[in-house]
């Protein structure tokens, strides 16, 4: 049994589903890695996986627990962190707080994941004091990334984790990427560097129009012709 | 030298007794409209609801005959705190918390406070009536004279007990919630959740949770500042009510949802009052003979009456809000 399981998802912001059936199957082991046009649904996916809006129909397993309607503060817990796309940082708290904040559902000793992801990005260990909303845009992600791993979650979803990044720094997230998941944490991320990041996926899901429109391990995504016109720039 | 003194009895413990006031308020109304995003208009009443607590319990507390060297309106105080945050919780709960589920506007919200601020009115009056209470009918009020040992100085610096007690009463408060908001896991949430409620959220932050504690501090704080206000002056039905404005104002000025803004626009508020309605005469008594002869001394020379004291918080607010809507404060953590 996967990890994260999604059968048939619908969903959407009101009454109109933005959703149409949405399959993806993903394990501890994997990176995947969604790709698609502009309003696909891809944010939309993560989305309805975190209980951020109305799942119409369908069903998500989560770590062997039926998850479709659970909200955010008990999924947290079970295992599972999110990214967003935008605003992912507490702005007006420094670099630590923001941390602790990733941490908030833990009432053991938190140092230990601490120090691992200072490790992971010696950048914020030097403006551990300084407001997030004061950094990079490379080093805010980072700071997101840090605040998700802080809960030690099995599943880390990341939407876009890469946009608007130099290619020095999407290269380093990238790189940490795959030590995460090389640590045992499953990964769910959208991306539009879809080349780069199909690279390293294990499994692929080209969405359109809300729905999947191929599946396959990042290597045959990139070695499908019909893909690769349609979706990866040619 | 004596009217040096006279201003500063007036004007600088007035400001810093009417400041304290103003940032107990403010405080909470920042507080709430952080987390929850409305405007709490019914903030005054949960101070005056918070002086009649503490009235009550006094009552009982004199009843039993002790003899207390600090004004029993005080001694209680704690226990009125717990009380108005339990109510706190109470109205939130009754009243704002069904709205919002049901994902009322902000506006709905400012709208059901104002039906909070009639219906605690109302309560109050039903059970109190309209009339004035003393905190100091079973004791004396007392007054602190400090003489300065200067030559010709006749006249002391002076205040009252309960003044004292109230500064240092929001000096503890201010440095309690300083930690609360910067040390506890709760209140780091609490500032979280201000910044970015969404993210909160995806957090795994409990967000209910913080609701609570906010409920619980604003209200407590709230009952503080009543109490202390009624120490001061007395108690009224209408204690707080007339006294919300310039309270908003100095939240505004302070940039909505930052508390540190909010205590320091209390504090400018206070002082602007009392600057403005003070009889600047007074001080320039002493230069009458340095004066032009065409120059007379006015009996009173002050910039606003104090009739229309209001004024000076409504003028600072149109000030701010033309300005520098975001408030003075803006970039300041929380
Ligand atoms: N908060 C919202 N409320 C209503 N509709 C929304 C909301 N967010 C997105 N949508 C709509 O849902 C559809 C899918 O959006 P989504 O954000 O999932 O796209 P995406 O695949 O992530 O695209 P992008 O590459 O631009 O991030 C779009 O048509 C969008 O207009
Ligand atoms: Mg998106």
């Amino acid at each position: 049994m996967s990890l994260i399981d999604l059968k048939d998802i619908k969903a959407g912001y009101g009454a109109t589903p933005i959703l149409n059936g949405v399959n993806m199957a993903i394990d501890a082991s994997d990176i995947g890695v969604i790709v698609g046009p502009n309003g696909a649904g891809k944010s939309t996916t993560l989305k309805a996986i975190f209980g951020l809006l109305n799942v119409m129909d369908g069903t998500i397993t989560f770590d062997g627990r039926d998850t479709t309607r659970l909200e955010a503060d008990r999924l947290v817990p079970m295992g599972l962190s999110f990214v967003p796309q935008e605003h992912n940082v507490f702005t007006s708290m420094t670099v630590h707080e923001n941390l602790e904040m990733g941490a908030f559902i833990r009432r053991d000793d938190i140092s230990g994941t601490l120090d691992e992801v200072y490790e992971m990005f010696p950048d914020l260990k030097a403006k551990r004091r300084q407001p997030a909303g004061e950094l990079s845009g490379g080093q805010r992600q980072m700071v997101a990334m840090g605040r998700a791993l802080m809960s030690k979650p099995k599943l880390l979803m990341l939407d876009e984790p890469s946009a608007g990044l130099s290619p020095r720094y999407m290269m380093e997230i990238f790189e940490q990427v795959v030590k995460i998941n090389a640590a045992g944490v499953g990964i769910l991320m959208v991306e539009q560097n879809a080349r780069q990041a199909l690279a390293f996926a294990t499994k692929g899901f080209v969405l359109a129009n809300g729905q999947n429109r191929f599946t396959g391990t990042g290597q045959e995504l990139l070695d499908d012709p019909d893909v690769a016109k349609s979706f990866l720039g040619g | 030298m004596n009217d040096l003194i006279f201003f500063f009895n007036q004007a600088i413990i007035g400001g810093v007794v009417l400041g304290s006031i103003y940032a107990l308020g403010a405080v909470g109304v920042t507080l709430i409209f952080g987390i929850l995003r409305f405007a709490h208009f019914a903030h005054g009443d949960m101070m005056t609801l918070g002086g009649f607590i503490s009235f009550v319990l006094a009552g009982i507390v004199a009843g039993l005959g002790i003899a207390f060297p600090l004004p029993i309106g005080f001694i209680v105080v704690p226990f009125a705190m717990l009380i108005a945050a339990g109510l706190a919780l109470g109205i939130d709960k009754g009243f704002y918390a069904p709205l919002r589920a049901r994902g009322a506007k902000p506006v709905t919200l400012l709208i059901a406070s104002i039906g909070v601020t009639m219906m605690i009115q109302g309560l109050i009056r039903l059970f109190f009536g309209v009339g004035t209470y003393s905190f100091f009918d079973t004791q004396p009020k007392v007054l602190h004279r400090i003489e300065l040992p200067f030559e010709g100085v006749t006249r002391p610096i002076s205040f009252s007990e309960p003044q004292l007690l109230l500064v240092i009463s929001t000096i503890i408060a201010v440095v309690a919630l300083h930690y609360f908001l910067t040390r506890s896991r709760l209140g780091k949430g609490m500032r979280a959740m201000a910044d970015n409620p969404d993210l909160a959220k995806v957090s795994g932050i409990n967000t209910k949770l913080v609701v609570r504690v906010t409920w619980i501090i604003a209200g407590a704080l709230a009952c503080l500042a009543g109490t202390m206000l009624a120490l001061d002056v007395s108690l009224k039905p209408d204690l707080a009510f007339n006294i919300v404005l310039p309270i908003f104002a100095a939240a505004i000025l302070g940039g909505l949802g930052h508390a540190y803004g909010a205590i320091a626009g209390g504090f400018v508020l206070g002082f602007a009052e009392t600057l403005a309605v003070f009889n600047w005469s007074v001080l320039l008594r002493p230069f009458r003979d340095n004066l032009p002869e065409w120059f007379e001394i006015p009996n009173t020379l002050s910039l606003v009456q104090s009739e229309y004291k209001l004024t000076v918080a409504f003028v600072i607010l149109v000030v701010v809000l033309l300005v520098r809507p975001t408030g003075i404060f803006k970039g300041a953590s929380t």
